[in-house]
């Protein structure tokens, strides 16, 4: 049997069956009444216990927010989003902290059996009193907008590290926090990022002082588990001069069956020799075959390196969401600075993304490479969308971009759309695409030396997004591996 | 949208009863996609005028300012009349008579339609070469504009080069309109050499349909202009279709140069090539906007596009955005995009061989475009293309 036709039939048999990580836990919450208006700013702010100055930043924003349009440049479709018609604020109820596992909430247990986390990590989630043991991998679980517990808080702090729930460092860290929110990505930056600025309920912040490596890998597990609210993650991470940190964010979502707005803002603080990697693994619910019922992920991440020869670097495998509209851009402002993007994007049924990156060259010197793999199968639309623009004083700045797109089957589509702007007549940029579909030579090649039609398939896919995946941490490879194999690999063999 | 510019009063009330859409669309601002690079503002505060007709002593004078060929036929526009004494139709053609088609949705081509004077209307017979034919484009004026509609029609099997040629004096804009057709197995050489006056504002738009095994080859060097946009609407609507949509930029000065093109790939075994390559200096600005649309049924397309800048000066800047989106999985696509200077390692290799700088300099661009230059296939034009260029 050909491959295509082979391929088409278990993309069918893969679309019918059941998100495997669909479920959804069942967990007393305090929910704000729907819609949204100044009243529900101010009721967000207040529940968080948050000062004046963050209130009024949050008014801003929202006052801001309404005075915008929704962007329409995007090459996505869908209904109209009704803002008012969602919670914007949803809360585990608090207990007292619980002395064992057993006393733990079981449903919350079950939550965290179905993400992998490892039974001694679930007690420090939970919040089991004496259950801390140094582990390389501190993990935030986000349970529905709230932090329910931090893991590694007191090692990291050892270490100078502040990591912990931004809410928390509004409180904890009103300095930093008030120094830097906001400074990357503007309250009035785009529409999702002023509604988020208004609304958000929490997220992470990580500082890592001069000259400190982070001793472990930081992660945080995003959820989404209450229905018809939205989630407004707010990530901000400083690492100062000298500084070393490696951030992974991975997500998996319960299956439901309306359309959940996630607008988060992620921004990043790259001060003199900082170096930050930011990793996500991206596997929210992407709709049923029909496309019904999925994530629309509208995400605005902006790094910048402000100081002299730091790094920023945004790797990213995104296998989710019915839409995904997220740019995850560099501001190269330090001489000698350098921004990377590496990214594997895979749709499938009706899933649309439109994602890509933005390097702003501002510095003599700096340097910056995009990867971009996309792979579009079933009925999906997958687009690169990338801006590299050289401002008059990047001299001898350097981008390369390799965009490769892989079509499978002839119902989908995949689009490339660089800008590419040049002001320093010094500074030199490369760019390259390619769309094709899985070559019948290296099928033969394969399936000659006796792999079957899936394997042969799974290794050239495999290969294809070597470049992007040899980027991610060790611990996230593996998670990235298993959803490519859901997602993508089903489809292709 | 900017409603209450002068130009577009000026334009609408041209216009009489074709101005409704015109009108509606107003003058696009950065703000329009297609438009983010090549500010219209600059006409904005004009109200251009019908522009007078020619006398005999200026169209003689640009002409000879201009590298035309010996041979072939030659049709010679002044201000937008045609100047019989001048024209003469290569003898296979017919005149036709069939107006423009429209086409929604591009600026230029909304214009052209709202003022369009008829142009060339001509039919190349079933299996005729008709050789060379040489059109002309002349204005003259201080605020004037004009808005040429040519229809060019190849029946099956028929070939024509074309040399288009637009040049003037004075500040007016030229907006020329093309709609042509390549039927079954035709083949059309289309040469465009843009040399407008230094003040003028140029925006030409060509729509073509391109049949079954046929082909529409073509060339633009966009030399002149204060702002000058070439845009190409290719439509590979049948078969084994080709298209080659090639340019040369060179943009100094104040100017700003802009090639846009759309290759649309509507039918199977298409293929397209695309070399566009803009040298800039002084604080030119150049823009290539270059898509490849690719439909579900034109399965085994074949396009290629290469796209370079050469920037020569601290304030030269480029803007360029090749697209590609593609809607079939059995087809090979394509692009690739570069800017930089002069090679430094080149440069030093001809200076540490004895070669003046400048001389070096002038060898290493002529090199880059040499290539681009190489795919015009009528050798004639090539070398007037070469001398355009050169002087």
């Amino acid at each position: 049997m050909p491959a295509v036709t082979e391929t088409r039939e278990t993309v069918e048999k893969l679309a019918k069956s059941s998100y495997e990580w669909g479920f959804e836990t069942d967990i007393e919450m305090d929910i704000a009444p729907k819609g949204l208006n100044e009243e529900t700013v101010r009721l967000i702010s207040e529940r968080k216990g948050e000062p004046q100055w963050m209130l009024d930043w949050r008014l801003k924003a929202f006052r801001a927010w309404l005075e915008m349009e929704e962007p329409t440049w995007a090459h996505i479709h869908h209904p109209p989003i009704d803002y008012q018609d969602a919670h914007y604020f949803a809360q585990p109820k608090k207990k007292p902290g619980p002395k064992s596992l057993d006393e733990v909430d079981p449903e919350l247990l079950r939550t965290y059996a179905k993400l992998g986390i490892p039974l001694h990590e679930q007690a420090l989630l939970a919040g089991v009193e004496g259950a801390e043991e140094r582990l390389p991998v501190a993990v935030d679980a986000v349970f529905d907008s709230v932090s329910v517990a931090t893991t590694f808080r007191k090692t990291l702090a050892e270490a100078g590290v502040i990591f912990c729930p931004i809410s928390d460092a509004i409180r904890e860290h009103p300095e930093l926090v008030q120094k830097y929110l906001g400074t990357v990505v503007p309250v009035a930056d785009n529409f999702f990022g002023a509604l988020n600025s208004a609304v958000f309920t929490d997220g992470s912040f990580v500082y890592i002082p001069e000259g400190v490596r982070c001793p472990m890998e930081l992660s945080t597990y995003f959820r989404i588990n209450a229905r018809n609210t939205g989630q407004f993650e707010r990530t901000l991470i400083i690492a100062e001069d000298r500084a070393t940190v490696s951030y992974l964010e991975g997500c998996t979502a319960p299956q439901r069956d309306e359309n959940q707005l996630h607008a988060a803002v992620v921004e990043l603080i790259a001060m003199e020799d900082a170096s930050i990697k930011y990793s996500t693994v991206q596997n929210w619910y992407p709709g049923d075959d029909e496309g019904r019922g999925g994530i629309y992920n509208f995400v605005t991440k902006r790094g910048i390196c402000r100081g002299a020869r730091s790094k920023i670097s945004w790797t990213q495998v995104e296998t989710g969401s019915a839409i995904t509209w997220k740019y995850p851009s560099c501001v190269l402002a330090g001489e000698g600075s350098v921004g990377e993007f590496y990214s594997v994007a895979v749709t499938n049924n009706h899933q649309q993304a439109d994602t890509g990156t933005k390097m702003i060259h501002l510095a003599p010197n700096t340097r910056s490479t995009i990867i971009a793999k996309t792979i579009s199968a079933g009925k999906s639309d997958s687009t690169y969308r990338g801006l590299v623009r050289m401002q008059p004083k990047a001299r001898n700045a350097r981008n390369f971009t390799q965009c490769d797109s892989l079509l499978i089957g002839d119902q989908c589509g995949a689009h490339t759309v660089p800008y590419i702007e040049s002001r320093n007549m010094t500074a030199r940029v490369e760019h390259e695409a390619t769309t094709s579909k899985i070559s019948e030579d290296q099928l033969f090649y394969c399936r000659s030396r006796g792999l079957s039609e899936e394997d042969a398939v799974g290794l050239i896919v495999n290969g294809f997004c070597r470049e992007v995946l040899k980027e991610l941490p060790m611990e996230f490879a593996v998670e990235a591996q298993k959803l490519l194999q859901i997602s993508l690999e089903g489809s292709v063999g | 949208m900017t409603q209450d510019a002068p130009a577009l009063e000026a334009f609408v009330a041209r216009a009489g009863g074709q101005g409704a859409a015109l009108a509606e669309t107003g003058l696009p601002t950065r703000r329009v996609e297609a438009w983010r690079y090549t500010p219209l503002r600059t006409i904005a505060e004009t109200a251009w005028q019908k522009a007078a007709s020619l006398s005999s002593e200026t169209v003689g004078a640009l002409l000879d300012a201009l590298p035309l060929p010996e041979t072939g036929a030659r049709v010679v526009y002044g201000n937008g009349q045609l100047l019989s004494a001048l024209s003469a139709l290569p003898e296979a053609v017919q005149q036709a008579s069939e107006n423009v088609s429209p086409l929604k949705g591009v600026f230029s081509a909304t214009l052209n339609a709202a003022l369009g004077a008829k142009g060339l209307d001509i039919r190349v017979p079933a299996g005729t070469d008709a050789g060379l034919l040489t059109l002309v484009s002349l204005c003259d004026g201080q605020d004037v504009s004009t808005h040429l509609q040519h229809r060019i029609v190849l029946e099956e099997g028929a070939s024509l080069t074309l040399y288009d040629v637009g040049a003037g004096e004075g500040r007016y804009i030229a907006n020329p309109r093309f709609d042509i057709v390549v039927g079954k197995g035709a083949t059309l050489r289309h040469v465009k050499l843009q040399r407008e006056s230094l003040s003028a504002t140029h925006l030409a738009i060509v729509s073509v349909d391109v049949a079954e095994k046929s082909e529409y080859d073509s060339f633009t060097l966009n030399q002149g202009g204060s702002l000058a946009r070439h845009e190409a609407v290719v439509t590979l609507g049948a078969a084994h279709a080709i298209a080659h949509v090639n340019g040369v930029q060179i943009v100094d000065g104040q100017r700003l140069n802009d090639l846009t093109s759309m290759i649309h790939h509507a039918a199977p075994d298409g293929s397209s090539r695309q070399t566009v390559k803009t040298v800039l200096s002084d604080a030119g600005q150049g823009v290539f906007q270059g898509k490849i649309l690719v439909d579900r049924v034109a399965q085994k397309t074949d396009g290629y596009q290469m796209n370079q800048a050469l920037l020569l000066s601290e304030k030269a800047q480029i803007n360029s955005k090749p697209e590609l989106e593609i809607y079939a999985d059995d087809v090979k696509c394509s692009h690739g995009a570069t800017v930089g200077a002069l090679d430094d390692e080149q440069l030093f290799y001809l200076r540490s061989r004895g070669v003046p700088e400048a001389e070096a300099r002038d060898i290493l661009v002529r090199a880059f475009l040499i290539d681009a230059l190489d795919l015009v296939t009528h050798e004639g034009l090539r070398d007037l293309l070469l001398r355009s260029i050169t002087s």
